[in-house]
Parts: structure tokens; C-alpha cells; sequence
């Protein structure tokens, strides 16, 4: 199994209780919440321990882009992994994602990964995805155009990528007469591309198209969901004719492991609360804005919201519906495998800091990860 | 007077067609939240006036074409249905979305049009003075905000829309947003051709609109060549439908105007 140390590097120092009397910890979060001097020590920490990952025999660590908000600190992802590459030597280096939808020039993200490939000499994993609801509200980008945009942005990086330059590309929302990457990716044909996803059908059948066969990321949903969309995806490829790859199914799961489960739950219990209650809180409207998705899918959505009511997480119901592992190396093992049973899956992106987890305890989570578990994954 | 519910097939798209009384014709074009029924205000200006409600492609029952991606589009769609339809000398009353619709259509050709009446149009800006952000408020916040006199908003949140109403809600959210995310609620390229609309003209501004600021105002007033402008007391967003006999009375002395 492949394994990725995943950070979305939150914002840690959050005042929880000022930022509770906003709408959100997206967008509208005052700035003013936000002190430099503490923030710049959390990009030191969180990049010490992805940096970290590498001594300890991950495949691969990995980053990801979100704007205007205190969930995570990366609006520039590539800048970020352009620190990770000076301080690695081996590690894959995986940039999950960037948000194409959102920039008026997709060749700069082309240009951006192809730098950070040739930095790292083909260590480059180059995640694409259309950006959360809330940064159409912070981007200004239309979401009724996201999906055109994207599939647009995303052809346009491919044959940036592949085909000999320059050359012109005649889209509906970009135009360029001159496409000509200097520097071209260091890896051949390109830096192997992953989509990260909430599951929405329309994704995994242009994932596991036999054209792209991209490996499909499920992340932060109940194991019942992430088991469904593996196995739609499974069966997509089955009607494209092929049989899905381990490697095209990833799963990306708050993780933390301790001696035992009680003490895991006493450690990490409370940070994974504030990772889905505070640095996720999102009103609907901003998590769904219109023509985000599909017609359907938002109707579905809204259905499975009313289902499922208002309320805070817990930690005993993120750990129930399995959308945390947080136990014993044992019940964390376990949890694992059962998904490996159901789906097959081959990439595990494991969130081994989240909300407000401290350094200490995020350290000790990923040693004990990979003492106790990771030998296990690679039988 | 009871309105009639028709279908109008222009080119390739079928709209829904709501009509109700006899005269000369007034084309109401609707704002964001389409034509959810047939307004006193409507009736008022039936007694003298053919009114036609259409439903815009993309919103209510009408056909969503994927060639109308702008407003601009939305307007040139409009011209082909009045020529269609044969219809002439069209006082044109536009809401809000349907404002800037009125004023996209009338920069471009005013030769079948006669007059215009704007409530609390979209389309133009004030820079420095923002819209209200409909986009991110909740459905109750944004219905509130709609009103002055809430209790406008209260009989509607007593109603439970059904599963064919929520859907239509739904329907006409997404064509809002491709119409008027980005820029927000306004063209770029309008202000500048309002001098175009060489019709007599009447601006109607409620003076506690929470999504166009009254500020809006002023501005059309300058634009447009033959302005008259009534601000409406305790009154939001939908002058039409808060202050209904005001604005009709209003909206028909100005017409009688137009018509002497």
C-alpha cells in the first residue's frame, strides 16, 4: 500500500470561542483572528513534521490548497512544496490539489508543477481538483462554470505537458496562441495526477475514464461512503472494461494511534472535534453554491443533509462511522484492512495532524503509526 | 382577473408564458426569483394593459438552452422573441435581474419599445457601495432581506414548498448564479451605452432595499437620457410586490404620461 503523511496545516492558535460567532472559519473569518508571529511558527512546525514523514519511510507526504480561512494555510500549496523539496531527498511530493477552476490562466499552474518536477527531479504528485464552495465565494469565480472550467484547465495542463510547443489552445474560457512550457516536467509523459474528491458521480466517471485512469481520493467521509464511491469507481472502470488498479483508489482519514484505545480517544478526541466542528464549519450556501455540482447531486445533497440534521461531531460518532481512525495500533489496523476488504483500495493519505492536535502528540501519533502500523501495510 | 398560463416557442426554446388583461402590452421580465404567481400587481396593470410575465429560459418551467451563458445573450434572446411574437411599441417594466435584462435589451435595439420602468434595477454599480450577498445568506436571511416589512417574509416562511417548488427554486438559483456571480450583479460593459435607451423612463427604488442599495439610484438617474425617479418609503427589494397599489398607481400614471 502506498502511504502518504497528509497536512492540511491548520491555524492551530485559533481563538475557537471568537471564531464560533462567525458565520464560518471560511471567507468571513476575520483576519484580525489571524497573529503572524504565531502563524509563522505553525508553518515551521507543520513543515518539520511532513518533513519528518520522510525519516519515517512514508511514499510520500503531502499538501493541499485552500483560501481565506483558518482550516488550512496554504492558498499557494506549490510554495510550500517547493520548502518540502529543499528538505527531502527521496519522498514523493504530492500537491493535492490544486484548484484549476479558480485561476484565469491554467498555464501557470502547468508552469508551477512542471518547476517543482524539475526541482525534485520527478518527485512530483500533482493533485487536481475544483476548490471547495466556500473559495467560489472567496474567489469570485463563478460556480455555475466550475465543471467546464476545470475539464477545460485540465486538458489545457495536459497538453501543456505533453505536446511539442508552442502550439495554440481554443477553449470557451481560455485562449492562449502561444503554449510552450519552459521547463517542460522532469517525469515522463508527465507528474502523475490524482483527484482528490467528495465523491460526485460525475468525477469518478471522468477519473476512471481508460483515457486518464486517474487515482480517485476519497476524502473525510463515513468508511459506508468512502467503500460506495471506491466501488462506483470500480465498476466504471468495469464498464470502460478494465479492472481498477489498487493504485487508483485512495482514501484520506484523520489518523491517530496510541498504546491504547482509550488513550488515543483521550489525546486526539477533542482535536478531531475541531477539525470537522470548527476549522470545517461552513454554512450550506457556502459549501454549495450554485452549480458547484449538478442539479442532482445537490438535490441528493440536500437530502442526505436533512437526513443526517445540524449538530456537532463527536469523536465516538467520527470514530463509529468510521470517518476517523483513532485507536490502538490494533483497532486502527483493523480499520484499514476492513477497507482494503471491501474496496481493495491502495493509497492511504493519512491526516496524522488535525484540528487543533499539538506537536508533541502529532509526533508521537506518527512514530507510533509507523512502528506499529506501517510494517503491516507493506506485507 | 384571472391570468393565463401559455407556452411561447422562440427558435429552439419553449418559456412559459403568463399573460392576463388587454391594451397595449407591458412586458414584465422577472428578477432572481422568477414568477412564483400571478401579483396583485399584475391585475392592477391588466385593467388597462396586455400583461405578458414570461419566465426566462433557465428559470420556472421554461427551457434552459446552454447557448444563453450572459446576460448580454439573455437579451439578444429577448429581441428575437419580440420580433417572434410581433410584438410593438412594448412598455417594458424589468425587477431587479429583470432590470438589468430590460437595460441589456434596450442598449442594444429600443426600436420596438416605447417606455421603461425600473425596479430596483441590477446591471450597474456604485463602486464602494456593495450589493447585499444573497449568494451567502440562508434561504430565511435572504428572504428577510428582501423585505422592510417583515411581515412579508413571514407569511412566505410559513408556507412549506413542495418537492416541484423546491426543485424550481433550485433551477432558478443555479441560472441566477451563471447570469450574476461574477461580476456581481452587474455588466461592465452597460453603463456606459445607458444613454442608448432614448425612452421616457421611471426609476423605482425602495429606500430600505438590502440587496440594490438605494445609492444604485442616483446613478441610473444620471444614465438614463429621460428619468423620472420615485424613492418609495419602508419599502426593500421588491417595490411590486411590498408596496403593490403605490407602485401600480405609480407605474400607470407614468404610462398615461407616456400614452398623452
Amino acid at each position: 500500500m502506498k502511504l502518504v503523511s497528509f497536512h492540511l496545516m491548520p491555524y492551530r492558535p485559533l481563538d475557537l470561542a471568537e471564531a464560533a460567532k462567525h458565520r464560518s472559519a471560511w471567507v468571513v473569518l476575520p483576519n484580525q483572528l489571524y497573529d503572524p508571529v504565531k502563524g509563522a511558527e505553525e508553518y515551521a512546525r507543520h513543515i518539520d513534521a511532513l518533513v519528518y514523514a520522510e525519516e519515517l519511510g512514508f511514499d510520500a507526504i503531502g499538501v493541499n490548497e485552500h483560501h481565506q480561512t483558518a482550516y488550512g494555510l496554504m492558498p499557494a500549496p506549490n510554495l510550500i512544496a517547493s520548502a518540502l523539496i529543499q528538505r527531502t531527498k527521496r519522498v514523493q511530493i504530492a500537491i493535492l490539489g490544486r484548484a484549476l477552476p479558480l485561476v484565469n490562466n491554467p498555464i501557470y499552474i502547468a508552469e508551477e508543477f512542471a518547476m517543482l518536477d524539475n526541482l525534485s527531479k520527478g518527485r512530483i504528485i500533482a493533485g487536481f481538483v475544483r476548490g471547495i464552495g466556500s473559495e467560489y465565494h472567496s474567489s469570485g469565480t463563478n460556480p455555475y462554470f466550475s465543471h467546464e472550467r476545470f475539464h477545460e484547465a485540465h486538458d489545457l495542463i495536459i497538453r501543456a505537458w505533453t505536446e511539442p510547443g508552442p502550439f495554440a489552445f481554443d477553449g470557451d474560457h481560455f485562449n492562449l496562441s502561444y503554449v510552450n512550457l519552459w521547463p517542460r516536467p522532469y517525469q515522463t509523459p508527465h507528474p502523475p495526477v490524482w483527484i482528490p474528491s467528495q465523491g460526485s458521480s460525475e468525477t469518478v466517471a471522468w477519473a476512471s475514464d481508460p483515457k486518464r485512469k486517474y487515482p480517485f481520493l476519497v476524502t473525510f467521509s463515513s468508511a459506508d461512503l468512502v467503500a460506495r464511491y471506491h466501488n462506483t469507481y470500480r465498476d466504471k472502470a468495469r464498464e470502460y472494461g478494465y479492472e481498477a488498479a489498487p493504485g487508483q483508489l485512495g482514501w484520506a482519514c484523520p489518523i491517530y494511534v496510541a498504546e491504547t484505545d482509550e488513550r488515543a480517544i483521550a489525546e486526539a478526541g477533542h482535536a478531531v472535534e475541531t477539525l470537522f466542528n470548527d476549522f470545517l464549519r461552513q454554512t450550506f450556501e457556502m459549501l454549495m453554491p450554485p452549480g458547484y455540482t449538478s442539479m442532482s447531486s445537490m438535490r441528493n445533497f440536500i437530502a442526505m443533509r436533512r437526513g443526517l440534521g445540524g449538530g456537532r461531531a463527536t469523536a465516538a460518532g467520527l470514530i463509529d462511522s468510521g470517518t476517523a481512525l483513532i485507536g490502538s495500533p490494533k483497532t486502527v489496523l483493523a480499520g484499514i484492512e476492513r477497507m482494503r476488504e471491501r474496496t481493495g483500495f491502495g493509497i492511504l493519505v493519512a491526516l496524522l495532524q488535525f484540528g487543533v492536535l499539538s506537536d508533541e502528540l502529532t509526533r508521537r501519533n506518527m512514530d507510533m503509526f509507523a512502528a506499529e502500523v506501517m510494517p503491516h501495510l507493506r506485507g | 382577473m384571472p391570468a393565463q398560463l401559455t407556452e411561447l416557442r422562440v427558435r429552439d426554446v419553449t418559456i412559459k408564458l403568463h399573460r392576463g388583461g388587454q391594451g397595449p402590452t407591458l412586458l414584465f421580465l422577472h428578477g432572481a426569483g422568477g414568477v412564483p404567481q400571478w401579483l396583485p400587481f399584475f391585475d392592477a396593470l391588466a385593467e388597462r394593459y396586455e400583461v405578458l410575465v414570461p419566465e426566462h429560459p433557465g428559470f420556472g418551467g421554461s427551457d434552459d438552452p446552454p447557448w444563453i451563458r450572459s446576460m448580454p445573450d439573455l437579451a439578444m434572446f429577448y429581441l428575437d422573441l419580440v420580433e417572434e411574437a410581433w410584438l410593438d411599441k412594448v412598455h417594458l417594466i424589468g425587477n431587479s435581474l429583470g432590470g438589468w435584462l430590460a437595460a441589456e435589451i434596450l442598449i442594444r435595439d429600443r426600436a420596438r419599445f416605447q417606455s421603461l420602468v425600473q425596479l430596483a434595477p441590477a446591471g450597474i454599480r456604485v463602486k464602494g457601495v456593495p450589493c447585499g450577498d444573497n449568494f451567502i445568506w440562508g434561504p430565511e436571511e435572504a428572504l428577510r432581506n428582501l423585505y422592510h416589512d417583515q411581515s412579508f417574509a413571514d407569511r412566505v416562511l410559513a408556507l412549506t414548498p413542495d418537492e416541484a417548488q423546491m426543485d424550481v427554486m433550485l433551477r432558478n438559483r443555479f441560472t441566477v448564479a451563471k447570469f450574476g456571480w461574477q461580476p456581481r450583479w452587474f455588466d461592465p460593459d452597460l453603463e456606459k451605452w445607458l444613454h442608448r435607451i432614448k425612452l421616457p423612463s421611471l426609476v423605482v427604488w425602495g429606500d430600505d432595499d438590502k440587496i440594490m442599495p438605494p445609492e444604485f439610484a442616483a446613478l441610473w438617474g444620471e444614465r438614463l437620457p429621460d428619468a423620472r425617479m420615485v424613492m418609495v418609503e419602508g419599502c426593500g427589494h421588491l417595490p411590486h410586490v411590498e408596496k403593490g397599489p403605490l407602485v401600480a398607481r405609480e407605474v400607470l400614471d407614468f404610462l398615461d404620461g407616456v400614452r398623452s
